[in-house]
């Protein structure tokens, strides 16, 4: 056991401030369901799911970490149940599951057939399921979101790709009014089973136009779901329930998480479209985060633990609706809450969230609600600005200690 | 004496279809199937593509059929009108009375499993795609007895089960959505196809041409029709397109210029293009039509055309009066025969109208269904929090 712990430390190692010890891994021995961390557990019908994960695993992909190579420790040669994929590997494989499932599936948006994706996550599909189903569409967002919207109300399940999600608010009549609103204008006779995905989020130094954050803009539109899947396991389990489900549904993934290892059942699974995830339970203050925001309150949860603090980190999976169970209970758990998100401050998921805990649970808080957001401004080129535009782990760390106090 | 024999065939049945739709056919008992050839108006002008012929074939009962409906389109929306002025239809009401013909000569060359998808100008679509009286006058009303439960009002009519896709408030939104239609048409091999609806003010949309080009590149069977009735609201074609000819601006995708007031040139253009799609892809109709009444309910019609032009039309190219003179000389019906549609028409929309007005507003609780397909299983709150609680279904 202590091997794995070992193994895990050295791979954590970061030019971050704050010094990691492997001996000081002891918050994972609370968790003494250790021989869980490897293997998955399955969603259980109906009660919130409880994951063990060790937010180590995924600091592969935080910006300075130094890819330091781990000991494989004896433990984790053990074969273990399910396989080992990237992101966007599992996001194709929920995809192509549920193309193979039914035949009314089908992919449509900018270079996701013969090009096999710009992230990848339809490649090798075109070959399969031909070039109907996977449908290259010209440069025309507006129109191929409406034709896929078109289609859904025929009675196909289009999934629409934006390349970016930035690009989506071009389409965003189509998606606000024609998507979100034809079920209830037509008095229930049209369903719109579509999923729109796409990646977003403030990248490396991709620019302001190509860093865009849409989950705030949409997130008024009724009608709609919206869901941001940050590791691969839910990454393939809410694919597939947004392609289950019959009302329209956006996922948002991000450009700097499709890289993500991480090993996921071989059963099919399909996880909850309005479940919030536990990350990591605690007891002093809850943390809210969302898509790749998630690493990095993992790694300041690390320092945190190094000072005492029992962070829990619950990462909302369901933009919206909010996963207010979920959220609540910890809530009255803890009795602070320290929103972490990648929106800008005004008018962003942080902004909402604040709001409906604040109606919702105003009794049990004993502070103030802190969310801690993006700057209001276009992400800056300059790597450094960029560093700046996003919440970092220091700045966590601090918003935590300056809560508990 | 043939004349009153036939007018007894017509008057009978009319009492017992004034609770159905009016669409229904009516028993003819003489000269049910005898062809009759009718020249179109105008020959068609085509861009791209050889032009149909201009004799279409016909025979009585569709033409009294086309008479028939068309009457009571025109009456049902001069009685929006009136509704409108008193204050039971609110917001926006754009009425269609003077393009019945598009409607009806679609009609008449299409089935049901055709898809039509049109901007908000839709009363009289939806009338022709089976929809009732009652449903519509109670959605125009705001009343649970309508199509979309009375949430969606004027410009969200929608009839799935024919196929009829609305009703859309967003100018030019509809094309893709059409050629979506079109898509699924195709990838399910079902061998109908599209008539993609949109108007002179639409046609400059970019979207339009967005989906123009994909109809295209995947031989989708979108038929895109421009009702062009000259005005995008207030501004004349002239002064909004730098090319009026709107069945031309498909450029490698054929078009075909079609007298719109004329029902049979409507139906003719429409078996055409229906066949030429299903071979060859996307093709644009440009129906040249006119509505008498403004854009709609707010606006008076007269500050950016002249009213004698109104009139003119209406005395040239009307038509139903087009109809009512073809049936004259083919001697189908008299004069009275058929003043008293007309007046059947009448009383058919009144007696919906009566109906309508004692449909209920929607409940509460109705504020809340049909936003998600399936609810959550949670409790939605009003404002306050205190009211309008509901358990989303």
């Amino acid at each position: 056991m202590a091997s794995i712990f070992q193994g895990v430390g050295a791979a954590t190692s970061l030019s971050s401030s704050t010094s990691i010890d492997t001996k000081k891994f002891h918050f994972c021995s609370r968790r003494s369901r250790s021989e869980r961390k490897a293997s998955f557990v399955v969603v259980r019908s109906g009660g919130a799911k409880v994951e063990n994960r060790i937010g180590g695993r995924a600091e592969q992909l935080v910006t300075n970490a130094v890819a330091a190579k781990a000991d494989t420790p004896t433990a984790a040669t053990v074969s273990k149940p399910g396989h080992e994929l990237l992101l966007f590997e599992a996001l194709r494989e929920g995809l192509e599951e549920e193309m193979e499932r039914d035949a009314r599936v089908c992919v449509m948006g900018e270079d996701v057939g013969h090009y096999g994706g710009s992230y990848k996550v339809t490649r090798g599909l075109a070959e399969k399921y031909g070039d109907l189903r996977v449908l290259d569409t010209p440069i025309a967002e507006n129109s191929f979101t409406g034709m896929g919207i078109g289609a859904a109300m025929m009675g196909l399940r289009p999934i629409i790709e934006g390349m970016n999600m930035g690009f989506l608010l071009l389409a965003f009549n189509q998606i606000s009014n024609n998507c979100g609103m034809l079920h209830y204008t037509s008095g229930g006779q049209f369903k719109i089973p579509v999923v729109i995905r796409g990646p977003g989020g403030v990248g490396r130094q991709l620019g302001a136009e190509h860093s865009q954050r849409l989950e705030s803009y949409f997130q008024s539109i009724p009608g709609i779901q919206m869901v941001a899947c940050s590791t691969p396991y839910n990454a393939k389990g809410l694919m597939k329930a947004a392609i289950r489900s019959d009302n329209p549904v956006i996922l948002f993934e991000h450009v700097l998480l499709y890289n993500l290892k991480e090993r996921i059942p071989d059963e099919e699974y399909v996880l909850n479209l309005e479940e919030a995830e536990m990350v990591r339970p605690g007891e002093h203050v809850t943390i809210l985060t969302y898509s790749r925001m998630r690493y990095h309150v993992m790694q300041a949860a690390k320092t945190l633990v190094n000072k005492g603090y029992d962070p829990e980190v619950i990462d909302i999976r369901s933009l919206k609706p909010f996963d207010l169970y979920t959220i609540g209970n910890s809530i009255k758990k803890t009795h602070r809450v320290l929103i972490v998100e990648e929106c800008m401050r005004t008018g962003g998921i942080g902004a909402s969230l604040t709001a409906a805990i604040t109606e919702n649970f105003h009794d049990y808080l004993d502070a103030p609600i802190v969310c801690l957001s993006s700057q209001d401004v276009p992400t800056p080129y300059a790597g450094t600005l960029e560093e700046w535009t996003v919440v970092q782990p220091p700045q966590i760390v601090a918003a935590v200690e300056q809560l508990c106090r | 004496m043939a004349l009153a024999h036939r007018s007894s065939g017509l008057l009978k049945p009319l009492s017992t279809a004034s609770s159905s739709s009016f669409l229904h056919r009516r028993p003819y008992s003489t000269d049910d199937t005898t062809t009759i050839t009718v020249e179109t108006s105008v020959p068609f002008t085509g861009h791209n593509c050889e032009t149909p012929s201009r004799s279409v074939d016909t025979n009585p009962k569709e033409l009294m059929t086309f008479f028939t409906d068309m009457a009571l389109m025109r009456r049902m929306e001069i009685a929006a009108d009136s509704l409108y002025k008193s204050k039971l239809i609110r917001g926006f009401c754009h009425l269609y009375d003077g393009q019945e013909a598009v409607s009806i000569g679609m009609e008449a060359a299409i089935t049901k499993k055709d898809c039509i998808i049109t901007a908000y100008r839709d009363h009289c679509l939806f009338l022709g795609r089976g929809g009732t009286l009652l449903e519509s006058f109670a959605e125009l009303m705001g009343r649970t007895a309508g199509c979309s439960n009375g949430k969606g009002g004027s410009m969200h009519f929608y009839k799935k089960e024919a196929c009829f896709f609305g009703g859309h408030g967003i100018v030019g939104a509809q094309v893709p959505l059409g050629c979506g239609l079109a898509f699924a048409q195709k990838y399910r091999k079902e061998g109908h196809v599209t008539f993609t609806m949109y108007g002179d003010g639409a046609a400059n949309q970019g979207q339009l041409f967005e989906a123009l080009n994909m109809a295209a590149l995947w031989d989708l069977p979108a038929i895109l029709v421009c009702e062009n009735n000259h005005y995008g609201m207030g501004t004349a074609e002239w002064r909004a397109a730098k090319s009026p000819a709107y069945y031309k601006r498909g450029d490698y995708v054929p078009g075909l210029k079609v007298d719109g007031m004329d029902a049979f040139a409507v139906k003719q253009a429409c078996k055409f293009a229906k066949e030429h799609v299903l071979k060859n892809g996307p093709i644009i109709l440009e129906m040249d039509t006119y509505r008498y009444h403004g854009h709609s309910m707010s606006d008076p019609g007269s500050t950016y055309r002249t009213r004698d032009e109104i009139s003119g039309v209406r005395q040239e190219r009307d038509p139903i009066e087009r109809i009512r003179k073809l049936i004259l000389a083919h001697d189908l019906a008299t004069e009275k025969e058929l003043k008293d549609i007309e007046k059947q028409a009448r009383k058919e929309v009144d007696e919906a109208i009566a109906k309508a007005k004692e449909s209920p507003m929607p409940d509460e609780p109705e504020l809340f269904t049909n936003v998600y397909r399936k609810g959550f299983g949670v409790e939605s709150f009003g404002a306050d929090r205190k009211e309008l609680r509901t358990t989303l279904p």
